[in-house]
């Protein structure tokens, strides 16, 4: 009982995250409207950047910049690919939003389902 | 000197080009400039790939950081065979791109055009050379990008619905990639592959190490388009610019599956990949299935663009499927096929640029009797759609001939059956195009067009000539994908 | 112990948030519901010890990607049609990837547990060798310029890309100089306010891009907030008073000069008889060699990231609503 309870302590952090990605990735996957799938898309890797910093935090460190009285710092590598990947995330939504600025201007609609139907009919 | 900077002048080549490109007013500079960058390029991949044979791997320490602090390049016979498919395609294309892509996009976004193509040649070297599990992804979305815009340039409003299908699924892909590579950091402290195959025996049977090998794969297969997670393909292959088109088919794909070697074989090593976790018998089952569906689904198309599409997820199929096999033979035949579908796929469709440039469309239904105007392009269309079939002398045979040799080998006659069957479905769809373009009548319409022009005949021919060089001198070929096999399957890393 | 508490709580208005953006169909409000997960992130990352990410997530997350979330918002829809079948493949699809996920956590190291395997083999040497061989403080700016800087070059690349591939698809417009909105002429308060912010905001942008050694901060933060500054200015005063002082075919320019800088210093230290992008090689001492290197690419990673974002904003604000 006492290994459950410590393991669920020790772990709940990283569940939330998950719930947290694949609250993401399901409005990118269930949803027709382009803007919300976009927006479900920066939830799900926003989520992802959480659990790479989650797994950096060391319990009693301190922000990974070497300073008198400090000993304990937290990882600084996942900050380093993290601060990559939020640029990677940053370059994708950019792009993606233009391509439905225009899919909008040549479709009149964001919606998947109507695009759909008028790529048939067409 | 400058032979010891080859693995990084590999991807720095075409990396300070880009920029370049930009800034560069005329848009014909612009073309020849990045001609001559694909050139340069291809030199120094066969430079590298002499290097690579004659000395072995090649590491590069980016920074002079030492590993696995820094991030190193690591060159062996497997990413030579990729070096050479990605610069040999990059730089006959680009000859035949202005004539092509100057009729299909906008005068003013043409720099903008060539900028993404180095860009994205960037990326796809990038991904092969580097030994680092993070750079690759970094890479991977550099190429990703570009392709995304590269794509998007098509003509016609589907080709923005195509772009961002393909960017919405690329990125859950690549998405899925990082949490696993994520968690196999978090378990072994590096992210150096060589250094990751060594520290993850330690873990081997852990729950968060098979987790981390399913998302890996997963977010491959997105990107490579194994069945049934191809659904981005079609339409980016049908919409894309032709040049576009011919690029990504022969090139996109097979850096997918590459990434996928190099985790299976090089990262999580053989034994844990297909005997922990089995995933050799799922592959082959989702290959088998991916040949047999979308060959069907090949001879029901319309538009010669999406029927090779279709296609080219059944190819994808039969690397998939050598690779799964597990054994030399199998990851031979896998990457001699990587190499030939490249020129095959290639030659074929910018066989179909030629005919988009004379008559604006790749429908069957418009292309009656077209081979009495355009005997040439059509021509390199039926020696491609032979090699694509796997007649002997083409290099397609050779690939045949490698994976059924493979499958036999472990006794698995079926599948043999199965890429009988496969090939003549391929004969059936080839066959569509052929009874079209030469046994019907032209039309009024057809009757007024003229033989597309040398600057596109030539790369096509060129891609169509390698072939049949290919298909009667295959050592060269099936050397480099020997040695690549023997590399990935002998020990983790060499 | 309250450290605890502020992480639960910042996870719980998380959870909150993220099912109320899966859930709402106002896409306004979705978008400032996002803003607002991205701040909530920012914070959590303060918790967390990442302060250098914290600052980038608050200004490209809540920041510029807000800004253009908004621009595609006004010039699409704002509401979101329900969708046609229930959504069960992706539930299931959902379902069993969390699932996975979850199983996967159950042999992983503790939460905050220092004796991971990710915290034993290769960072300690980062926060070791640091101090010695490259002379800055902030270890997270030591990795990112240095021994990683070759992802860094790549992380760049991307934004160029991304930079390029906006302009191809949505171009650019320049607009007259008293072209913006009536409406927000009226707002004086905000005028004013813009008028004073905008020197003090470049002003911070600089101490950020120089000061990113010694505390959180760099070329991409810089960046970031250089360019989120003419954006402000842009939304109170017109787009054109901005693109009189910084017209596209300079941007053009700076987008691609900053890239070519980062590069530069790599070839350099080729030529130099080095390895790519080996600092210590650019001056007699290695260590000053490191410091000239980082801030040469830090200056590269400001230029690009400022133009590139500028020249989104530009190509967005040109399409009609």
């Amino acid at each position: 009982m006492h290994d459950v309870m410590h393991g669920v302590l020790g772990l709940y952090n990283y569940w939330i995250v998950i719930i947290l990605m694949m609250t993401g990735f399901y409005t990118v996957i269930a949803r027709p409207n382009l803007v919300k799938k976009i927006i479900g898309l920066f939830i799900f890797q926003t989520s992802v950047f959480i659990l790479f910093i989650s797994m950096a935090k060391i319990e009693g460190g301190t922000a990974p910049i070497i300073s008198e009285g400090a000993r304990i710092y937290s990882n600084p590598l996942p900050h380093v690919l993290i601060l990559t990947a939020i640029v990677v995330s940053l370059a994708t939504t950019a792009l993606a939003l233009a391509l439905v600025i225009r899919i909008r201007e040549a479709y009149g609609t964001i919606n998947e389902d109507d695009i759909h139907v008028q790529d048939e009919e067409a | 000197m400058l032979s010891a900077h080859l693995p990084a002048l590999q991807v720095v080549v075409p990396l300070v080009s880009a920029p370049v490109c930009l800034l560069l007013r005329n848009p014909r500079h612009a073309w020849a400039f990045a001609l001559a960058v694909s050139w340069v390029t291809l030199a120094v991949a066969i430079n590298l790939a002499v290097q690579v044979h004659a000395s072995g791997t090649a590491s590069y320490a980016l920074g002079a950081w030492a590993v696995p602090w820094g991030i190193e390049y690591r060159v062996d016979m497997a990413s030579v065979l990729m070096i050479l498919i990605i610069t040999t395609i990059g730089a006959i294309v680009m000859p035949y791109s202005w004539r092509s892509i100057g009729h299909e996009i906008d005068k003013k976004h043409l720099q903008l055009f060539y900028t993404c193509y180095l860009l994205f040649l960037t990326g796809l070297l990038g991904i092969v050379v580097t030994g680092d599990a993070f750079n690759l992804f970094v890479f991977l979305e550099i190429s990703s990008l570009s392709s995304y815009v590269l794509i998007s340039l098509g003509s016609g409003r589907r080709a923005l619905t195509a772009a961002l299908q393909y960017l919405v699924m690329g990125t859950i892909g690549a998405t899925f990639i990082l949490i696993g590579i994520g968690l196999l950091y978090m378990m072994t402290g590096t992210l150096n592959m060589a250094d990751l195959s060594q520290r993850l025996p330690v873990n081997a049977d852990s729950r968060t190490i098979r987790v981390a090998f399913a998302f890996v794969t997963v977010g491959v297969s997105i990107k490579l388009a194994l069945f049934p997670l191809h659904l981005w393909l079609p339409n980016a292959y049908t919409y894309a610019p032709s040049v576009v088109s011919a690029f990504i088919a022969a090139t996109a794909t097979k850096t997918g599956i590459y990434i996928l070697l190099r985790f299976f074989f090089t990262v999580f090593g053989i034994s844990f990949s297909f005997e922990a976790m089995h995933v050799g018998e799922i592959l082959m089952l989702l290959a088998s299935a991916a040949i047999l569906i979308t060959s069907l689904v090949a001879v029901f198309q319309d538009n010669v663009k999406r029927m090779l599409a279709y296609s080219s997820i059944g190819h994808i199929g039969y690397i998939i499927l050598g690779i799964g096999l597990a054994t030399t033979a199998g990851v031979t035949a896998g990457m001699v096929h990587l190499f030939n579908h490249a020129i095959i796929k290639g030659s074929l469709f910018l066989a179909m640029g030629c005919i988009f440039l004379r008559l604006g469309s790749v429908e069957l239904s418009d292309m009656h009797g077209i081979a009495r105007q355009m005997p040439w392009t059509m021509a390199a269309f039926v020696t491609g759609g032979l090699s694509l079939i796997g007649i002997p002398l083409t290099a397609g045979f050779i690939s045949k001939w490698y994976l059924v040799n493979a499958v036999l080998n472990v006794g698995y006659w079926p599948l043999a059956v199965l890429i009988l069957v496969s090939s003549l479905l391929g004969l059936i769809y080839i066959w569509r195009v052929v009874e079209t373009a030469y046994f019907q009548m032209p039309g009024y319409k057809i009757r007024k067009l003229s033989e597309a022009p040398a600057a596109l005949l030539v790369p096509t021919w060129l891609l169509i000539g390698t072939n049949l060089y290919f298909g009667v001198n295959a050592g060269l070929v099936t050397g480099i994908a020997g040695q690549g096999a023997a590399v990935l399957i002998g020990q983790g890393v060499p | 112990m309250e450290e605890h508490l502020i992480n639960n709580v910042l996870l719980g208005l998380l959870m909150m948030t993220g099912f109320a953006i899966a859930r709402m169909r106002s896409l306004l409000a979705v978008t400032m519901l996002t803003s607002i997960y991205s701040l909530l992130s920012a914070s959590l990352f303060v918790v967390l010890d990442a302060v250098d990410v914290a600052l980038t997530e608050a200004a490209i997350g809540a920041g510029i990607s807000t800004i253009l979330l908004l621009a595609t918002v006004a010039r699409t829809t704002d509401e979101e049609k329900a969708p046609r079948h229930t959504p069960l493949l992706p539930l299931f699809v959902v379902v069993a990837t969390g699932a996975a996920l979850i199983y996967g956590t159950l042999d992983m190291p503790h939460y905050g547990d220092p004796m991971a395997p990710i915290h034993l083999h290769v960072a300690p040497t980062y926060l070791h060798v640091t101090p010695e061989e490259i002379g800055v403080p902030n270890v997270v700016t030591s990795v990112l310029a240095s021994f990683r800087g070759y992802d860094t070059l790549g992380e760049v690349t991307v934004i160029f890309t991304a930079g390029a591939g906006v302009l191809a698809l949505l171009g650019y417009r320049t607009r007259r100089r008293n072209s913006q909105n009536p409406e927000i002429r009226k707002m004086v308060v905000l005028r004013v306010i813009t008028k004073l912010f905008f020197p003090l905001i470049l002003l911070f942008a600089l101490y950020v891009q120089f000061h990113g050694d010694y505390g959180p901060g760099g070329g991409f933060q810089a960046g970031v907030i250089f360019a989120t500054g003419f954006i402000l200015y842009a939304l109170a005063y017109g787009i054109g008073n901005v693109q009189r002082i910084i017209p596209y075919g300079k941007l053009r320019i700076m987008m691609a000069a900053g890239l070519l800088i980062y590069i530069g210093v790599g070839i350099e230290s080729m030529l130099l008889g080095g390895k790519f992008l080996e600092y210590r090689i650019l001056a007699d001492d290695p260590v000053t060699g490191q410091q000239l290197g980082i801030m040469l690419i830090e200056l590269g990673v400001g230029i690009t990231v400022a133009a590139v974002i500028l020249i989104i904003y530009y190509g967005f604000v040109s399409r009609k609503h």
